[in-house]
Protein backbone atom coordinates (compact mmCIF):
# COMPACT_ATOMS: atom_id res chain seq x y z
CA UNK A 1 0.00 0.00 0.00
CA UNK A 2 1.28 3.20 -1.00
CA UNK A 3 1.58 6.73 0.87
CA UNK A 4 2.84 10.25 -0.22
CA UNK A 5 5.19 11.78 1.88
CA UNK A 6 7.01 15.05 2.40
CA UNK A 7 10.48 14.89 4.46
CA UNK A 8 12.94 17.72 4.94
CA UNK A 9 16.34 16.40 4.46
CA UNK A 10 19.50 18.19 5.38
CA UNK A 11 17.66 21.42 4.45
CA UNK A 12 15.65 20.21 1.60
CA UNK A 13 12.14 19.28 1.15
CA UNK A 14 11.78 16.16 -0.78
CA UNK A 15 8.21 14.37 -1.64
CA UNK A 16 8.21 10.57 -2.62
CA UNK A 17 5.93 7.73 -2.54
CA UNK A 18 7.21 4.92 -0.42
CA UNK A 19 5.18 1.70 0.13
CA UNK A 20 3.79 1.90 3.72
CA UNK A 21 6.00 -0.99 5.28
CA UNK A 22 9.44 1.68 4.21
CA UNK A 23 11.73 2.40 7.24
CA UNK A 24 12.85 6.24 6.92
CA UNK A 25 15.78 4.52 6.61
CA UNK A 26 15.29 2.76 3.84
CA UNK A 27 13.51 6.00 1.99
CA UNK A 28 16.46 7.97 3.01
CA UNK A 29 19.43 5.65 1.02
CA UNK A 30 16.84 3.52 -1.54
CA UNK A 31 14.72 6.05 -2.48
CA UNK A 32 16.26 9.69 -1.91
CA UNK A 33 19.46 8.23 -2.47
CA UNK A 34 20.81 9.93 0.75
CA UNK A 35 23.59 7.21 1.89
CA UNK A 36 25.36 8.66 4.80
CA UNK A 37 23.26 6.91 7.23
CA UNK A 38 24.21 3.51 7.26
CA UNK A 39 22.22 0.11 7.30
CA UNK A 40 24.28 -2.16 10.07
CA UNK A 41 21.70 -4.16 11.69
CA UNK A 42 18.70 -2.88 10.06
CA UNK A 43 17.27 -3.94 14.18
CA UNK A 44 17.86 -0.65 16.50
CA UNK A 45 20.90 -2.72 17.75
CA UNK A 46 24.18 -0.78 15.93
CA UNK A 47 23.36 2.85 15.61
CA UNK A 48 25.37 3.28 12.26
CA UNK A 49 21.89 4.32 11.19
CA UNK A 50 21.63 7.44 13.33
CA UNK A 51 20.34 11.02 12.17
CA UNK A 52 18.54 13.82 13.84
CA UNK A 53 14.86 13.66 13.35
CA UNK A 54 13.23 16.74 14.05
CA UNK A 55 16.35 17.73 15.92
CA UNK A 56 17.11 14.61 18.15
CA UNK A 57 18.93 11.65 17.64
CA UNK A 58 17.08 8.61 16.29
CA UNK A 59 16.94 5.32 14.72
CA UNK A 60 15.75 5.59 11.52
CA UNK A 61 15.70 1.81 10.92
CA UNK A 62 12.81 1.41 13.26
CA UNK A 63 10.85 4.35 12.22
CA UNK A 64 8.45 4.07 9.65
CA UNK A 65 8.37 6.45 6.80
CA UNK A 66 4.77 6.69 6.78
CA UNK A 67 4.68 7.59 11.04
CA UNK A 68 6.97 10.59 9.99
CA UNK A 69 5.28 11.88 7.17
CA UNK A 70 6.55 15.96 7.56
CA UNK A 71 9.74 15.00 9.73
CA UNK A 72 12.96 17.14 9.78
CA UNK A 73 15.92 14.81 9.10
CA UNK A 74 19.83 15.51 9.59
CA UNK A 75 22.06 13.07 8.77
CA UNK A 76 25.61 13.76 9.03
CA UNK A 77 26.46 15.25 5.96
CA UNK A 78 23.73 17.59 6.23
CA UNK A 79 25.39 18.94 9.77
CA UNK A 80 28.19 20.91 7.88
CA UNK A 81 27.04 24.06 7.18
CA UNK A 82 28.41 25.96 4.04
CA UNK A 83 30.87 23.34 3.10
CA UNK A 84 32.44 23.56 6.48
CA UNK A 85 32.81 20.38 8.33
CA UNK A 86 30.75 20.45 11.74
CA UNK A 87 32.99 20.89 14.84
CA UNK A 88 32.15 16.58 15.48
CA UNK A 89 33.17 15.57 11.88
CA UNK A 90 36.61 17.41 12.15
CA UNK A 91 37.47 16.37 15.43
CA UNK A 92 37.03 12.49 14.18
CA UNK A 93 39.11 13.81 11.75
CA UNK A 94 41.44 15.07 13.70
CA UNK A 95 41.32 12.15 16.65
CA UNK A 96 41.41 9.19 14.01
CA UNK A 97 38.56 8.21 15.27
CA UNK A 98 37.80 5.73 12.93
CA UNK A 99 39.14 2.57 10.88
CA UNK A 100 36.43 1.85 7.71
CA UNK A 101 34.29 4.67 8.51
CA UNK A 102 31.06 2.59 8.31
CA UNK A 103 29.90 3.68 11.57
CA UNK A 104 31.30 7.34 11.61
CA UNK A 105 28.00 9.01 10.45
CA UNK A 106 26.19 7.35 13.10
CA UNK A 107 28.71 8.27 15.69
CA UNK A 108 29.20 11.88 14.40
CA UNK A 109 25.08 12.27 14.75
CA UNK A 110 25.05 10.52 17.52
CA UNK A 111 28.23 12.75 19.11
CA UNK A 112 26.49 15.87 18.12
CA UNK A 113 23.26 14.95 19.97
CA UNK A 114 25.39 13.95 22.88
CA UNK A 115 26.65 17.51 23.55
CA UNK A 116 23.04 19.23 22.87
CA UNK A 117 21.67 16.60 25.73
CA UNK A 118 24.47 16.80 27.86
CA UNK A 119 23.85 20.75 27.43
CA UNK A 120 20.25 20.22 28.36
CA UNK A 121 21.71 19.23 32.03
CA UNK A 122 20.52 15.19 31.44
CA UNK A 123 22.02 12.73 32.91
CA UNK A 124 23.06 9.80 31.97
CA UNK A 125 23.25 6.12 33.82
CA UNK A 126 26.84 7.22 34.69
CA UNK A 127 25.58 10.55 36.09
CA UNK A 128 26.73 10.66 39.73
CA UNK A 129 23.75 12.47 40.99
CA UNK A 130 20.82 12.16 39.04
CA UNK A 131 19.61 15.31 40.40
CA UNK A 132 22.66 17.54 39.31
CA UNK A 133 21.66 20.77 37.44
CA UNK A 134 25.25 20.20 35.07
CA UNK A 135 27.43 17.22 33.60
CA UNK A 136 30.75 16.91 32.67
CA UNK A 137 31.39 15.17 30.00
CA UNK A 138 34.17 12.80 31.66
CA UNK A 139 35.39 9.78 29.48
CA UNK A 140 32.48 7.37 31.66
CA UNK A 141 29.98 10.33 30.51
CA UNK A 142 31.00 9.94 26.86
CA UNK A 143 31.47 5.91 26.34
CA UNK A 144 28.15 6.04 28.21
CA UNK A 145 26.09 8.50 26.21
CA UNK A 146 27.58 6.89 22.86
CA UNK A 147 26.87 3.23 23.73
CA UNK A 148 24.65 3.22 21.49
CA UNK A 149 26.89 2.98 18.29
CA UNK A 150 29.06 0.07 17.75
CA UNK A 151 31.84 -0.01 16.03
CA UNK A 152 32.92 -2.59 14.57
CA UNK A 153 36.68 -1.58 14.23
CA UNK A 154 36.82 -1.05 17.40
CA UNK A 155 37.75 2.71 17.02
CA UNK A 156 36.55 3.66 20.55
CA UNK A 157 39.16 5.20 22.50
CA UNK A 158 40.02 7.62 19.86
CA UNK A 159 36.12 8.48 19.30
CA UNK A 160 35.78 9.24 22.80
CA UNK A 161 39.05 11.28 22.19
CA UNK A 162 36.97 13.28 19.34
CA UNK A 163 34.19 13.98 21.47
CA UNK A 164 35.80 14.80 24.01
CA UNK A 165 37.61 17.54 22.49
CA UNK A 166 34.75 19.18 20.77
CA UNK A 167 33.49 19.34 24.60
CA UNK A 168 36.01 20.84 25.85
CA UNK A 169 37.03 18.16 28.43
CA UNK A 170 40.32 16.29 28.13
CA UNK A 171 38.20 13.48 28.98
CA UNK A 172 40.54 12.60 31.93
CA UNK A 173 43.15 9.35 31.98
CA UNK A 174 42.09 6.37 29.43
CA UNK B 1 6.59 -8.48 5.60
CA UNK B 2 2.76 -8.44 5.43
CA UNK B 3 1.68 -5.18 3.58
CA UNK B 4 -0.42 -3.08 6.02
CA UNK B 5 -2.31 0.27 6.38
CA UNK B 6 -0.93 3.11 8.00
CA UNK B 7 -4.30 4.83 9.73
CA UNK B 8 -3.68 8.30 11.65
CA UNK B 9 -7.02 8.89 13.26
CA UNK B 10 -7.78 12.81 15.08
CA UNK B 11 -9.05 11.41 18.45
CA UNK B 12 -8.08 8.49 21.05
CA UNK B 13 -11.50 7.71 21.35
CA UNK B 14 -11.34 6.88 17.22
CA UNK B 15 -8.21 5.05 17.81
CA UNK B 16 -9.44 2.77 20.75
CA UNK B 17 -12.97 2.03 18.37
CA UNK B 18 -10.68 0.89 15.24
CA UNK B 19 -8.54 -1.30 16.99
CA UNK B 20 -11.71 -2.72 19.25
CA UNK B 21 -13.52 -3.05 16.27
CA UNK B 22 -10.55 -5.31 13.88
CA UNK B 23 -8.96 -8.26 15.72
CA UNK B 24 -6.17 -7.18 12.76
CA UNK B 25 -5.07 -3.72 14.13
CA UNK B 26 -2.67 -2.81 16.32
CA UNK B 27 -1.42 0.88 17.65
CA UNK B 28 1.92 1.95 16.84
CA UNK B 29 3.91 4.31 19.12
CA UNK B 30 7.67 5.15 18.76
CA UNK B 31 7.32 1.52 17.08
CA UNK B 32 10.84 0.60 18.53
CA UNK B 33 9.33 -2.89 19.50
CA UNK B 34 7.00 -3.28 16.87
CA UNK B 35 8.93 -2.26 13.80
CA UNK B 36 11.53 -4.70 14.59
CA UNK B 37 8.36 -7.77 15.17
CA UNK B 38 7.09 -6.29 11.85
CA UNK B 39 10.18 -7.45 10.50
CA UNK B 40 11.01 -10.58 12.46
CA UNK B 41 7.19 -11.48 10.95
CA UNK B 42 6.76 -11.97 15.00
CA UNK B 43 3.18 -9.01 14.38
CA UNK B 44 1.97 -9.50 11.14
CA UNK B 45 -0.81 -6.86 11.31
CA UNK B 46 -2.79 -6.21 8.76
CA UNK B 47 -3.24 -2.22 9.94
CA UNK B 48 -1.35 0.03 12.58
CA UNK B 49 -3.36 2.73 14.20
CA UNK B 50 -0.59 5.47 15.04
CA UNK B 51 -1.06 6.90 18.60
CA UNK B 52 1.74 9.58 18.23
CA UNK B 53 -0.33 12.98 19.04
CA UNK B 54 -3.14 10.62 20.60
CA UNK B 55 -2.00 10.27 23.98
CA UNK B 56 -0.60 13.23 26.18
CA UNK B 57 3.26 14.00 25.91
CA UNK B 58 3.07 15.63 29.21
CA UNK B 59 4.61 15.44 33.00
CA UNK B 60 1.97 16.92 35.22
CA UNK B 61 1.89 17.59 38.87
CA UNK B 62 -1.29 15.70 40.30
CA UNK B 63 -2.87 17.41 43.45
CA UNK B 64 -1.65 15.22 45.73
CA UNK B 65 1.84 15.52 45.19
CA UNK B 66 2.39 12.43 42.69
CA UNK B 67 3.04 13.28 39.61
CA UNK B 68 0.99 12.30 35.63
CA UNK B 69 2.89 10.73 33.23
CA UNK B 70 1.59 10.68 29.28
CA UNK B 71 1.24 7.68 27.96
CA UNK B 72 3.58 9.52 24.72
CA UNK B 73 6.21 10.86 27.15
CA UNK B 74 9.54 9.54 25.68
CA UNK B 75 11.83 7.64 27.78
CA UNK B 76 14.28 10.12 27.36
CA UNK B 77 12.44 13.18 28.64
CA UNK B 78 10.96 10.99 31.31
CA UNK B 79 14.66 10.25 32.67
CA UNK B 80 15.48 14.05 32.43
CA UNK B 81 12.25 15.58 34.08
CA UNK B 82 13.91 17.15 36.98
CA UNK B 83 10.78 15.93 39.46
CA UNK B 84 11.03 12.47 38.48
CA UNK B 85 15.22 12.43 39.18
CA UNK B 86 14.40 14.50 42.98
CA UNK B 87 11.30 12.47 43.41
CA UNK B 88 11.57 8.74 41.85
CA UNK B 89 15.66 9.06 41.29
CA UNK B 90 15.22 4.55 40.75
CA UNK B 91 12.84 5.43 38.00
CA UNK B 92 14.97 7.86 36.45
CA UNK B 93 18.04 5.81 36.74
CA UNK B 94 16.17 2.87 35.11
CA UNK B 95 15.09 4.48 32.38
CA UNK B 96 18.73 5.02 31.51
CA UNK B 97 19.94 2.02 31.79
CA UNK B 98 17.37 1.15 28.98
CA UNK B 99 18.53 0.74 25.33
CA UNK B 100 20.23 3.58 23.86
CA UNK B 101 20.30 7.73 23.57
CA UNK B 102 18.84 7.11 20.38
CA UNK B 103 16.46 4.57 21.30
CA UNK B 104 15.15 7.02 24.58
CA UNK B 105 14.10 9.34 22.29
CA UNK B 106 11.83 7.37 20.44
CA UNK B 107 10.35 4.78 22.76
CA UNK B 108 6.88 5.83 24.97
CA UNK B 109 6.21 5.46 28.38
CA UNK B 110 3.12 3.31 27.04
CA UNK B 111 5.09 1.32 24.23
CA UNK B 112 7.82 0.28 27.38
CA UNK B 113 5.37 -0.92 29.20
CA UNK B 114 3.85 -3.12 26.70
CA UNK B 115 7.22 -4.47 25.06
CA UNK B 116 7.56 -7.73 24.55
CA UNK B 117 9.86 -10.50 25.81
CA UNK B 118 13.33 -10.35 24.13
CA UNK B 119 12.86 -14.18 24.37
CA UNK B 120 15.45 -15.34 21.85
CA UNK B 121 12.88 -18.37 20.45
CA UNK B 122 9.38 -15.59 20.77
CA UNK B 123 11.32 -13.64 18.44
CA UNK B 124 12.26 -16.30 15.84
CA UNK B 125 9.40 -17.50 13.81
CA UNK B 126 11.17 -20.54 13.09
CA UNK B 127 11.31 -22.15 16.66
CA UNK B 128 8.20 -23.05 18.26
CA UNK B 129 6.90 -20.51 21.36
CA UNK B 130 3.36 -20.76 23.08
CA UNK B 131 3.55 -16.83 23.86
CA UNK B 132 3.57 -15.98 20.05
CA UNK B 133 1.62 -19.35 19.12
CA UNK B 134 -0.71 -21.12 21.88
CA UNK B 135 -0.12 -24.74 21.87
CA UNK B 136 3.07 -24.76 19.84
CA UNK B 137 5.72 -25.56 22.85
CA UNK B 138 8.27 -23.76 24.38
CA UNK B 139 12.07 -23.81 22.73
CA UNK B 140 13.10 -22.24 25.67
CA UNK B 141 12.82 -24.99 28.06
CA UNK B 142 15.14 -26.97 26.30
CA UNK B 143 17.24 -24.10 25.00
CA UNK B 144 19.31 -20.85 25.59
CA UNK B 145 17.70 -19.15 29.44
CA UNK B 146 20.19 -17.01 30.07
CA UNK B 147 17.45 -14.16 29.68
CA UNK B 148 14.69 -16.15 31.28
CA UNK B 149 12.48 -16.26 34.67
CA UNK B 150 13.46 -17.67 37.79
CA UNK B 151 10.44 -16.73 39.45
CA UNK B 152 6.32 -17.15 38.79
CA UNK B 153 6.57 -19.45 35.60
CA UNK B 154 3.87 -21.81 36.73
CA UNK B 155 4.02 -25.71 35.73
CA UNK B 156 1.52 -27.70 34.29
CA UNK B 157 0.21 -31.16 35.67
CA UNK B 158 3.60 -33.11 33.77
CA UNK B 159 5.64 -30.82 35.19
CA UNK B 160 6.32 -28.39 32.26
CA UNK B 161 6.29 -24.23 32.10
CA UNK B 162 4.19 -22.98 29.38
CA UNK B 163 6.68 -20.22 28.75
CA UNK B 164 9.69 -18.61 31.15
CA UNK B 165 10.22 -15.71 28.99
CA UNK B 166 11.13 -12.62 31.20
CA UNK B 167 9.77 -9.32 30.96
CA UNK B 168 12.48 -6.97 29.66
CA UNK B 169 11.10 -3.72 30.70
CA UNK B 170 13.70 -1.45 32.95
CA UNK B 171 11.61 1.56 33.56
CA UNK B 172 8.21 -1.06 34.95
CA UNK B 173 10.26 -2.02 37.72
CA UNK B 174 10.62 0.81 39.64
CA UNK B 175 7.50 1.65 38.18
CA UNK B 176 5.65 -1.51 40.74
CA UNK B 177 8.08 -0.87 43.40
CA UNK B 178 6.47 3.15 43.78
CA UNK B 179 2.89 1.64 43.56
CA UNK B 180 1.98 3.68 39.57
CA UNK B 181 -1.01 3.14 38.65
CA UNK B 182 -1.75 2.51 34.71
CA UNK B 183 -4.53 4.65 33.09
CA UNK B 184 -6.57 3.13 30.37
CA UNK B 185 -9.49 4.40 27.93
CA UNK B 186 -11.28 1.48 26.03
CA UNK B 187 -14.53 0.59 24.18
CA UNK B 188 -16.38 0.35 27.03
CA UNK B 189 -14.64 3.41 28.78
CA UNK B 190 -11.82 4.22 31.25
CA UNK B 191 -10.23 2.29 34.20
CA UNK B 192 -7.31 2.57 36.37
CA UNK B 193 -5.04 -0.78 36.96
CA UNK B 194 -2.45 -0.76 39.88
CA UNK B 195 0.42 -2.02 37.89
CA UNK B 196 1.02 -4.34 40.41
CA UNK B 197 -2.43 -6.24 39.00
CA UNK B 198 -1.09 -5.07 34.74
CA UNK B 199 1.04 -7.93 34.18
CA UNK B 200 0.10 -11.31 34.08
CA UNK B 201 1.86 -14.52 35.29
CA UNK B 202 2.16 -16.75 31.99
CA UNK B 203 -0.10 -19.64 33.83
CA UNK B 204 -1.60 -21.47 30.79
CA UNK B 205 -2.02 -18.95 28.34
CA UNK B 206 1.48 -17.18 27.92
CA UNK B 207 0.37 -15.14 24.61
CA UNK B 208 -1.27 -12.48 27.18
CA UNK B 209 1.53 -10.55 28.80
CA UNK B 210 -0.93 -7.81 30.55
CA UNK B 211 -4.33 -7.20 31.60
CA UNK B 212 -5.24 -4.89 28.81
CA UNK B 213 -8.35 -6.09 26.89
CA UNK B 214 -8.56 -5.62 23.08
CA UNK B 215 -8.87 -2.00 21.98
CA UNK B 216 -7.98 -0.72 25.49
CA UNK B 217 -5.30 2.54 24.47
CA UNK B 218 -2.86 3.47 27.62
CA UNK B 219 -3.60 6.91 28.41
CA UNK B 220 -1.23 7.90 31.36
CA UNK B 221 1.09 6.02 34.01
CA UNK B 222 0.52 7.86 37.76
CA UNK B 223 3.10 8.02 39.89
CA UNK B 224 1.53 8.63 43.68
CA UNK B 225 3.35 10.44 45.58
CA UNK B 226 5.69 8.35 47.51
CA UNK B 227 8.46 10.20 50.12
CA UNK B 228 10.59 7.00 50.46
CA UNK B 229 10.80 6.91 46.59
CA UNK B 230 13.07 9.71 46.91
CA UNK B 231 15.73 7.60 48.77
CA UNK B 232 16.00 4.78 45.81
CA UNK B 233 17.89 3.25 43.33
CA UNK B 234 17.99 1.24 40.53
CA UNK B 235 21.14 -1.85 39.88
CA UNK B 236 20.98 -3.30 36.76
CA UNK B 237 23.46 -6.56 36.11
CA UNK B 238 24.24 -7.25 32.58
CA UNK B 239 26.70 -8.97 30.13
CA UNK B 240 28.44 -5.87 29.32
CA UNK B 241 28.32 -2.54 30.39
CA UNK B 242 25.70 -0.54 28.71
CA UNK B 243 22.98 -1.12 25.84
CA UNK B 244 21.85 -4.77 26.95
CA UNK B 245 19.08 -6.17 28.68
CA UNK B 246 18.90 -6.63 32.28
CA UNK B 247 20.05 -10.40 33.21
CA UNK B 248 18.77 -9.06 36.79
CA UNK B 249 17.86 -5.80 38.54
CA UNK B 250 16.88 -4.45 41.71
CA UNK B 251 14.69 -1.26 42.13
CA UNK B 252 14.84 -0.24 46.00
CA UNK B 253 13.85 2.28 48.36
CA UNK B 254 14.83 1.77 51.93
CA UNK B 255 13.92 3.86 55.05
CA UNK B 256 16.24 3.58 58.32
CA UNK B 257 16.28 5.21 61.65
CA UNK B 258 18.76 4.22 64.45
CA UNK B 259 20.00 1.84 62.34
CA UNK B 260 16.47 -0.15 62.04
CA UNK B 261 15.06 -0.49 58.47
CA UNK B 262 11.38 1.29 59.27
CA UNK B 263 9.72 0.92 55.15
CA UNK B 264 11.22 -0.74 52.32
CA UNK B 265 10.16 -1.21 48.70
CA UNK B 266 11.61 -3.90 46.67
CA UNK B 267 10.87 -4.75 43.05
CA UNK B 268 13.26 -7.29 40.31
CA UNK B 269 13.47 -7.31 36.65
CA UNK B 270 14.86 -9.70 34.41
CA UNK B 271 13.87 -12.42 36.36
CA UNK B 272 9.75 -12.99 35.65
CA UNK B 273 7.10 -13.01 33.13
CA UNK B 274 6.47 -9.34 34.52
CA UNK B 275 8.67 -6.69 36.86
CA UNK B 276 8.42 -8.98 39.89
CA UNK B 277 7.33 -6.87 43.65
CA UNK B 278 9.72 -8.36 46.04
CA UNK B 279 6.70 -8.38 49.03
CA UNK B 280 8.57 -11.33 50.73
CA UNK B 281 11.95 -9.09 51.03
CA UNK B 282 10.06 -6.19 51.89
CA UNK B 283 8.25 -7.81 55.10
CA UNK B 284 11.73 -9.12 56.00
CA UNK B 285 13.49 -5.95 56.05
CA UNK B 286 10.44 -3.83 57.62
CA UNK B 287 11.28 -3.66 61.86
CA UNK B 288 14.98 -5.43 60.79
CA UNK B 289 17.95 -4.37 61.65
CA UNK B 290 19.89 -2.84 58.46
CA UNK B 291 22.58 -4.49 58.38
CA UNK B 292 23.81 -6.92 55.41
CA UNK B 293 22.32 -10.41 57.17
CA UNK B 294 18.80 -8.44 56.98
CA UNK B 295 19.19 -7.94 53.55
CA UNK B 296 20.52 -11.55 52.68
CA UNK B 297 17.70 -12.99 54.77
CA UNK B 298 15.10 -10.48 52.88
CA UNK B 299 16.81 -11.92 49.44
CA UNK B 300 16.28 -15.50 50.64
CA UNK B 301 12.96 -15.22 51.84
CA UNK B 302 12.34 -14.23 47.93
CA UNK B 303 14.28 -16.60 46.43
CA UNK B 304 12.69 -19.36 48.11
CA UNK B 305 10.32 -20.67 45.25
CA UNK B 306 12.65 -19.73 42.74
CA UNK B 307 12.92 -22.14 39.94
CA UNK B 308 15.77 -22.03 37.75
CA UNK B 309 16.27 -23.85 34.34
CA UNK B 310 18.92 -25.86 33.93
CA UNK B 311 19.42 -26.98 30.24
CA UNK B 312 22.01 -28.11 28.33
CA UNK B 313 22.96 -24.92 26.91
CA UNK B 314 23.45 -23.59 30.11
CA UNK B 315 20.56 -22.61 32.46
CA UNK B 316 19.87 -19.86 34.25
CA UNK B 317 20.86 -20.45 37.71
CA UNK B 318 23.37 -18.42 38.31
CA UNK B 319 20.92 -15.92 38.76
CA UNK B 320 19.44 -16.98 42.33
CA UNK B 321 23.30 -16.08 43.90
CA UNK B 322 23.28 -13.10 41.16
CA UNK B 323 20.08 -11.20 42.28
CA UNK B 324 20.83 -12.28 45.93
CA UNK B 325 24.16 -10.52 45.70
CA UNK B 326 22.65 -7.28 43.76
CA UNK B 327 19.93 -6.60 46.23
CA UNK B 328 22.46 -7.25 49.12
CA UNK B 329 24.86 -4.83 47.51
CA UNK B 330 22.23 -2.37 46.46
CA UNK B 331 20.52 -2.26 50.06
CA UNK B 332 23.83 -1.94 51.29
CA UNK B 333 24.80 0.89 48.97
CA UNK B 334 21.00 2.93 49.65
CA UNK B 335 21.42 3.13 53.56
CA UNK B 336 25.13 3.78 53.68
CA UNK B 337 24.25 6.73 51.00
CA UNK B 338 21.79 7.90 52.90
CA UNK B 339 24.38 8.05 56.29
C1 LIG C 1 18.38 -2.70 20.58
C2 LIG C 1 17.35 -2.43 21.64
C3 LIG C 1 17.73 -2.41 22.97
C4 LIG C 1 16.80 -2.17 23.96
N1 LIG C 1 17.20 -2.19 25.26
C5 LIG C 1 16.27 -2.01 26.25
C6 LIG C 1 16.65 -2.06 27.62
O1 LIG C 1 17.80 -2.26 27.96
N2 LIG C 1 15.68 -1.89 28.55
C7 LIG C 1 14.37 -1.66 28.21
O2 LIG C 1 13.55 -1.50 29.09
N3 LIG C 1 14.00 -1.61 26.92
C8 LIG C 1 14.92 -1.78 25.94
N4 LIG C 1 14.53 -1.76 24.64
C9 LIG C 1 13.10 -1.73 24.33
C10 LIG C 1 12.50 -0.37 24.23
O3 LIG C 1 12.50 0.23 25.50
C11 LIG C 1 11.06 -0.57 23.75
O4 LIG C 1 11.12 -1.05 22.44
C12 LIG C 1 10.26 0.71 23.79
O5 LIG C 1 10.13 1.15 25.12
C13 LIG C 1 8.89 0.50 23.18
O6 LIG C 1 8.21 1.75 23.10
P1 LIG C 1 7.63 2.28 21.69
O7 LIG C 1 6.92 3.54 21.98
O8 LIG C 1 8.69 2.32 20.66
O9 LIG C 1 6.58 1.11 21.40
P2 LIG C 1 6.05 0.47 20.04
O10 LIG C 1 7.10 -0.37 19.43
O11 LIG C 1 5.40 1.49 19.19
O12 LIG C 1 4.89 -0.46 20.64
C14 LIG C 1 5.15 -1.55 21.50
C15 LIG C 1 3.84 -2.25 21.82
O13 LIG C 1 3.02 -1.44 22.63
C16 LIG C 1 1.75 -1.18 22.01
N5 LIG C 1 1.43 0.20 22.39
C17 LIG C 1 2.23 1.28 22.25
N6 LIG C 1 1.67 2.37 22.84
C18 LIG C 1 0.49 1.95 23.38
C19 LIG C 1 -0.53 2.59 24.14
N7 LIG C 1 -0.47 3.89 24.48
N8 LIG C 1 -1.60 1.85 24.54
C20 LIG C 1 -1.69 0.53 24.20
N9 LIG C 1 -0.76 -0.11 23.47
C21 LIG C 1 0.33 0.58 23.07
C22 LIG C 1 1.96 -1.44 20.54
O14 LIG C 1 0.77 -1.88 19.93
C23 LIG C 1 3.00 -2.55 20.58
O15 LIG C 1 2.37 -3.79 20.79
C24 LIG C 1 15.45 -1.95 23.61
C25 LIG C 1 15.07 -1.93 22.27
C26 LIG C 1 16.00 -2.18 21.29
C27 LIG C 1 15.56 -2.18 19.87
S1 LIG D 1 9.93 -18.89 27.04
FE1 LIG D 1 7.90 -18.12 26.45
S2 LIG D 1 8.42 -16.66 24.84
FE2 LIG D 1 10.23 -18.00 25.02
S3 LIG D 1 9.90 -19.73 23.58
FE3 LIG D 1 9.04 -20.34 25.56
S4 LIG D 1 6.87 -19.79 25.35
FE4 LIG D 1 7.96 -18.59 23.82
S1 LIG E 1 20.91 -0.11 11.23
FE1 LIG E 1 19.69 1.08 12.59
S2 LIG E 1 20.53 0.56 14.52
FE2 LIG E 1 21.59 -0.80 13.20
S1 LIG F 1 35.26 2.61 11.95
FE1 LIG F 1 34.77 0.65 11.14
S2 LIG F 1 32.92 0.21 12.21
FE2 LIG F 1 33.61 1.96 13.23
Amino acid sequence: MDATITLTVDGRERTLTVDTRTTVLDALREHLDVTSPKKGCDHGQCGSCTVLLDGRRALPCLALAVAHDGADVTTADGLATDGELHPVARAFLDADAYQCGYCTPGQVCSAAAVLAEAGEGWPSAVTPDLDAERVTLDRSEIAERMSGNLCRCGAYANIVDAVASVAGTDGGAR
Amino acid sequence: MRPFTHLRPDTAGDAVATVAADPDAVFLAGGTNLVDHLKLGVATPGTLVDVTGLTSTAVEDLPDGGLRVGAGVRNSDLAGDPRVRRAYPALAAALLAGASGQLRNMATTGGNLLQRTRCAYFQDVTTPCNKRVPGQGCAARDGWTRYHAILGAAQDSAGLQHCVAAHPSDMAVPMLAFDAVVRLTGPDGDRAVPITEFYRLPGDDPSRDTVLRRGELITAVDLPPSPIAARSTYRKVRDRASYAFALVSVAAAVAVEDGTVTDARVAFGGVAHGPWRATRAEDVLRGAPATDDTYRAAADAELADAAPLDTDVGGNAFKVPLLRGTLTSTLRTLVEGAA
